[in-house]
């Protein structure tokens, strides 16, 4: 066989291999939209489901979603920041450090469902915190934690050296260079950053199921238990309750898990646009 | 032997104006690396001074002693006297902080922040205590005045400092300095990232500025030192691993027409470097 084939075999199955991904996504996205689109009006995602066939719409678990992630990011935001500037700006450079960085690493990338008998055990039950809105904030913001504090680290350091000796060369400490001037300018890399996380959030079932219940209940205080829209979905689908309503809810959690990557994609590259 | 720089060769008195830096013995540390040594040299005031030499040679490493901005570098020490006004800025007690604000410095990157024109002259005097409106409203103005950019910005004010010309960047960037009203201005080849038009605004800024500021400039460019400077100090090291040393200080002029060095003349007639 000459050269040329060989070469052309090799194209051809780098290409289908590259098709295969996109395939892959776009059959997910597709079976999904078909099965689940003639489920979703305005009674679905605003009303209260009922009845044994969890009829109607599922309004409770979008609210106790948004509720979760949102009170896991206000939960996540300080601290992972602040770790951040820690470990970048002030922190000797070396084994304590580095001991810090390899923890964040593999907190994310312990098993959610660990996570999930973590939470349980230590905020719901030790705690006393109950199933609850709460309970599921703080479990979710151990899994949140490392992604926040990386990209914030990651984010500081791309801060041009050059920017920072202009403001100490007008006399600015440490503190106001870091505050006034590195934070702001890696601001838009930081909310990236916290944008995917709760892009993973929203997709999170094992934490959440785990530690905020299953009541299909509308939380309002943060110590209400609620069902997130993958803990709903789980039980539909699984019990057989309602499959067609299991669908809705797949595709209204991918078009909220879409929107959060299209959002920090849109971000990084309105970023790359204004610094040049 | 280490020579002796001639302009203590010359008594000092010949220079007008009293010296505002005074160096005595000075030896910079980079770690075990030993970058600088032996410099001893007087900066006067409402002048002009230029460091030439070849890459590499500490003139840059020397400059940032100056305003201590070595001190960021973590391992960096240095042995000997710097004295600002007669006050030692090394001494017990000095915040390098404090000595940044009086010693302002121009890099050879443009770095304007990524924030409005008005907000990037307005930083340092916000940092150090200036709310009023108005009160910032002069201080930017004046500023932008001093620098020769007001007439170019002064309608585009709320415009990212970053969306300037590069030559217009670097003159924000010396209104931002201006702001903090320092007393020196220590400029690290501020021209060699700019174009030709705007090398000759900075220039003639040089020239307007050096009756209220102490001026030092590092500069790779020796018809740019000849043409701004009162007095030139040029740096060599001699051989790579070891430190680098002031080889000749003097006017401007009797640097460039008779130095008294040859190692100077050589480096001034284009031989090397």
């Amino acid at each position: 066989m000459g050269k040329r084939w060989i070469n052309r075999i090799a194209v051809g199955i780098l290409w289908a291999c590259g098709l295969m991904t996109v395939v892959a996504l776009g059959a997910v996205i597709l079976y999904v939209f078909v099965r689940g689109i003639g489920q979703i009006t305005p009674e679905f995602i605003f009303t209260k489901p009922h009845g044994v066939n969890a009829e109607g719409g599922i309004g409770p678990t979008i609210v106790a979603t948004i509720y979760v992630t949102g009170l896991s990011m206000l939960i996540v935001t300080p601290v992972a920041v602040l770790a951040a500037v820690y470990l970048a700006e002030y922190a000797v450079q070396g084994r304590l450090v580095n001991a810090i960085r390899f923890a964040a690493d593999t907190l994310a990338s312990v098993p959610s469902i660990v996570m999930g008998l973590f939470g349980f055990a230590f905020f719901v039950e030790a705690m006393g915190l109950g199933f609850s809105v709460l309970s599921g904030a703080l479990a979710l913001s151990f899994l949140m934690l490392p992604i926040v504090m990386r990209a914030t680290e990651e984010a500081i350091r791309a801060v041009p050296k050059y920017i920072r000796w202009g403001s100490y060369g007008l006399g600015a400490s440490k503190w106001q260079t870091v505050s006034r001037i590195v934070l702001p300018a890696a601001l838009p890399r930081i909310l990236t950053g916290i944008i995917l996380a709760m892009g993973r959030a929203v997709g999170e079932t094992a934490v959440v199921i785990f530690t905020m219940g299953q009541a299909i209940y509308m939380p309002i205080l943060p110590t209400d238990p609620g069902r997130s829209m993958t803990v709903h979905l789980y039980t539909l689908a699984m019990e057989g309750i309602n499959i067609e309503a299991a669908y809705g809810t797949a595709l209204l959690l991918m078009i909220m898990v879409l929107f959060f990557n299209l959002t920090a994609r849109w971000l990084a590259a309105r970023n790359r646009r204004l610094q040049g | 032997m280490t020579p002796v720089p001639t302009a203590l060769n010359a008594p000092l008195a010949e220079l007008a104006g009293k010296p505002r830096f005074s160096v005595r013995d000075l030896d910079f540390y980079y770690g075990d690396f030993q970058a600088l040594t032996g410099i001893t040299i007087d900066v006067r005031e409402n002048s002009v001074t230029a460091f030439i030499g070849p890459s590499g040679c500490g003139k840059s490493t020397f400059l940032r002693c100056l305003n201590r901005m070595n001190d960021l570098i973590p391992g960096t020490r240095i042995e000997g006297t710097i004295t600002l006004d007669g006050a030692d800025i090394y001494g017990p007690g000095v915040d390098p902080v404090d000595l940044r604000r009086r010693v302002g410095m121009i890099f050879q990157q443009p770095n304007p922040f990524p924030m409005s024109i008005y907000d990037n002259v307005a930083f340092g005097p916000r940092l150090h205590g200036v709310t009023k409106k108005a009160e910032l409203d002069e201080i930017v103005e004046k500023a932008l005045v001093r620098a020769n950019l007001w007439k170019e910005v002064k309608d585009i004010m709320g415009r990212g400092g970053l969306t300037l010309s590069g030559g217009q960047q670097q003159r924000l960037c010396i209104a931002r300095v201006l702001a903090v009203q320092p007393d020196v201005l220590l400029m690290d080849e501020p021209c060699s990232a700019i174009d030709p038009t705007s090398v000759q605004k900075v220039e003639d800024l040089m020239a307007e500025l050096k009756s209220t500021v102490t001026i030092i400039i590092v500069t790779h460019n020796m018809q740019q030192a000849a043409r701004v400077s009162d007095e030139t100090a040029f740096f060599l090291q001699e051989r790579q691993g070891e430190p680098a040393e002031l080889i000749e200080f003097g006017r401007t002029a009797e640097i460039f027409t008779s130095p008294h060095d040859r190692r100077t003349e050589d480096y001034i007639t284009g031989r090397f470097g």
